[in-house]
């Protein structure tokens, strides 16, 4: 997802009699529903945890604004410069949000953007794949942003209150970037046979990174039972990824454009589409760095951030100035 | 084909400058030097892109009403050539670093308030009632802008340099804003046109006001570019515009004839 693969830093899930009373209280409350909120005590691990979440969630926004910044200046309409426009600035609020939601936990903005640059953190793979053409703006609104819907929306319920609550303030504006994408690539499907190309091309280069958001098989996911437990993931990744699977194939069928797997077939007996192997060498390549765009994200990342460096020193120097002024 | 009204020509004035402006904000996007200001400059570059809508619009009424046909928003957008452009020099000027960016932005919006104040009383109903709606956003743009002028100019001294140097280079592009051609003048004379003649003392005063708090200086060019009648208005633009029109029209040109 916009979080892959976050340590918790405990190699296996504690029972009970294995947890000091400290922590059994913790679970407790965590277990009633009730939401754990800054000031309250809770386990290191658990902190620490959030931290690296929230805190890849918050980069994958911010670093999401990229490949589809990419087209703004090229948006074919006035109407469609102005949404997407619109659309990406939502996710630099996402990433505010997401950021402040992390500083509850007592890490400063500065810290995790300077962990970011120095390649510390992730942020999602998916955003490593490069915007070839007009069409894969449609297919990330369709299937990113569904991706992370589908992910964030059980998150409006998990343990921790700031993190919560700033997913609930993002999945209200994630719903008009999946519905904006579908309505390209249904205008673009309905266009002229280059165009409906175009949104074909862009389909098979977006479906595989897609399900990789979810991340590794559950079979192969360390740290998930630890994090159901602390309720800061609330479904796994393959329930997750089988739901957007079953959501999106008949969305394709409605494009009339075909998913770019011969072994995608729907399933009787299980209720759910299944779906050919997905290819997690692929996944893991791209994020030890070695996808398409990684290297060219972080370069321009780090370069607006040195670029910046001059405007934001301007800005305290001035602030500094008139507090002293005032005083 | 018989030639574009004065009226066409004079609201494409202002909806050429919107939407190139506002394609130079939306280059910014995802690289401005910190996240509240990509919000920012996005919304500032929203608005002006709903402007241009808007100004596009009644562009296209007019021509309807004296070619029989008024092309749509888009074919005005990204089917003319950089000639048949209308925007001021300095809404096409590159966007430089941050006080270079923030520079055009001053110089643009302390224009553009009086300048849409003034064609809020337009005789042209249509005309009084876009600039009256612009000028609600507008209000929040200058705010801005200024007070970025300020906290650049009396920042560091770095920022001061780069902000000083920034408004010296755009300063040349700040005459044509208040120099009326024809299409201008005789549009002044029936009221429907804003007289931008009277407007430059009070811009000066307002730009000045800003500069002291700023600690920086008003600059002294005294050559302004475009001010003779060949400038942005006319179509005679900097180089720049052709590099931003090629990007911006792609889709249209490459695909034409496609619903998007
Ligand atoms: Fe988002
Ligand atoms: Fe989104």
């Amino acid at each position: 997802m916009y979080a892959q693969m976050v340590e918790t830093g405990v190699a296996k899930v504690r029972d009970a009699h294995e947890m000091s009373p400290d922590e059994q209280a913790f679970q407790a409350r965590v277990d009633a529903d009730i939401k754990i909120e800054p000031k309250d005590e809770m386990p290191d691990a658990y902190r620490r945890t959030l931290i690296r979440q929230i805190q890849q969630h918050a980069h994958s926004e911010i670093v999401g604004m990229l490949p589809e910044g990419n087209w703004i200046t090229r948006a074919p309409t006035l109407k469609r410069k102005a949404i997407l426009m619109a659309k990406v600035q939502d996710e630099a609020g996402h990433g505010l949000y997401l950021y402040s939601a992390a500083e509850t936990l007592g890490v400063s903005r500065d810290q995790l953007i300077a962990d970011l640059h120095a390649g510390k953190v992730k942020y999602s793979s998916i955003f490593n794949y490069p915007t070839l053409s007009w069409a894969d703006i449609g297919a990330i609104g369709w299937l990113v942003d569904g991706a992370a819907i589908m992910n964030q929306i059980p998150l409006c319920r998990c343990s921790y209150g700031p993190y919560a609550r700033a997913m609930i303030r993002i999945c209200k504006e994630e719903s008009f970037h999946q519905r904006q994408g579908f309505d390209i690539m249904l205008t673009l499907c309905r266009g002229t046979p280059a165009q409906k190309a175009m949104a074909q091309d862009a389909l098979n280069r977006w479906w595989w990174p897609s399900l990789m958001m979810f991340g590794p098989p559950d079979a192969e996911s360390v740290h998930s039972a630890q994090s159901a437990r602390w309720k800061i993931k609330l479904l796994s990744n393959d329930e997750l990824r089988q739901r957007f699977v079953d959501q999106t194939v008949p969305q394709a069928d409605y494009l009339g454009i075909a998913m770019p797997d011969p072994q995608l077939k729907w399933n009787e007996t299980s209720g759910h589409y299944d779906i050919g192997p997905i290819d997690w060498d692929e996944f893991h390549n791209v994020l030890k760095g070695n996808g398409p765009c990684n290297r060219d994200r972080m370069r321009t990342r780090v370069k607006a951030w040195e670029d910046g460096a001059w405007v934001r020193d301007a800005a305290v120097a001035y602030a500094e100035k008139q507090a002293r002024k005032a005083a | 084909m018989n030639e574009p009204s004065p009226l066409f020509d004079y609201v494409l004035r202002f909806a050429d400058s919107d939407l190139v402006l506002a394609q130079r904000l939306g280059e910014w996007v995802g690289h401005g030097p910190a996240l509240e200001e990509d919000i920012a400059l996005t919304n500032v570059g929203l608005d002006l892109l709903g402007q241009a809508r808007l100004w596009f619009a009644y562009a296209g009424e007019v021509e309807a009403q004296s070619h029989g046909r008024g092309r749509s928003e888009d074919e005005l957008a990204f089917l003319r050539d950089g000639s048949a452009f209308r925007n001021l020099l300095l809404s096409e000027q590159p966007n430089g670093n941050y006080a270079d960016t923030m520079a055009r932005q001053f110089y643009f919006d302390q224009w553009h308030m009086l300048v849409l104040g003034s064609l809020s009383s337009s005789r042209d109903p249509r005309i009084a009632e876009i600039a009256a709606k612009a000028r609600k956003e507008v209000a929040y743009h200058i705010e801005r802008s200024a007070d970025w002028v300020i906290r650049l100019g009396d920042g560091t001294e770095e920022s001061h340099q780069k902000m000083q140097a920034a408004l010296d280079y755009l300063w040349t592009y700040t005459g044509e804003m208040f120099a009326p051609d024809n299409v201008e003048l005789a549009l002044i004379e029936t009221g429907v046109a804003a007289d931008v003649r009277a407007l430059r003392e009070p811009w000066l005063a307002n730009i000045g006001r800003v500069l002291d708090v700023a600690t920086l200086a008003l600059p002294t060019v005294a050559w302004m570019q475009g001010s003779n009648g060949r400038g942005g208005k006319q179509g005679v633009h900097s180089e720049h515009l052709g590099h931003m029109l090629a990007e911006m029209q792609f889709l249209q040109r490459a695909y034409p004839g496609s619903q998007w």
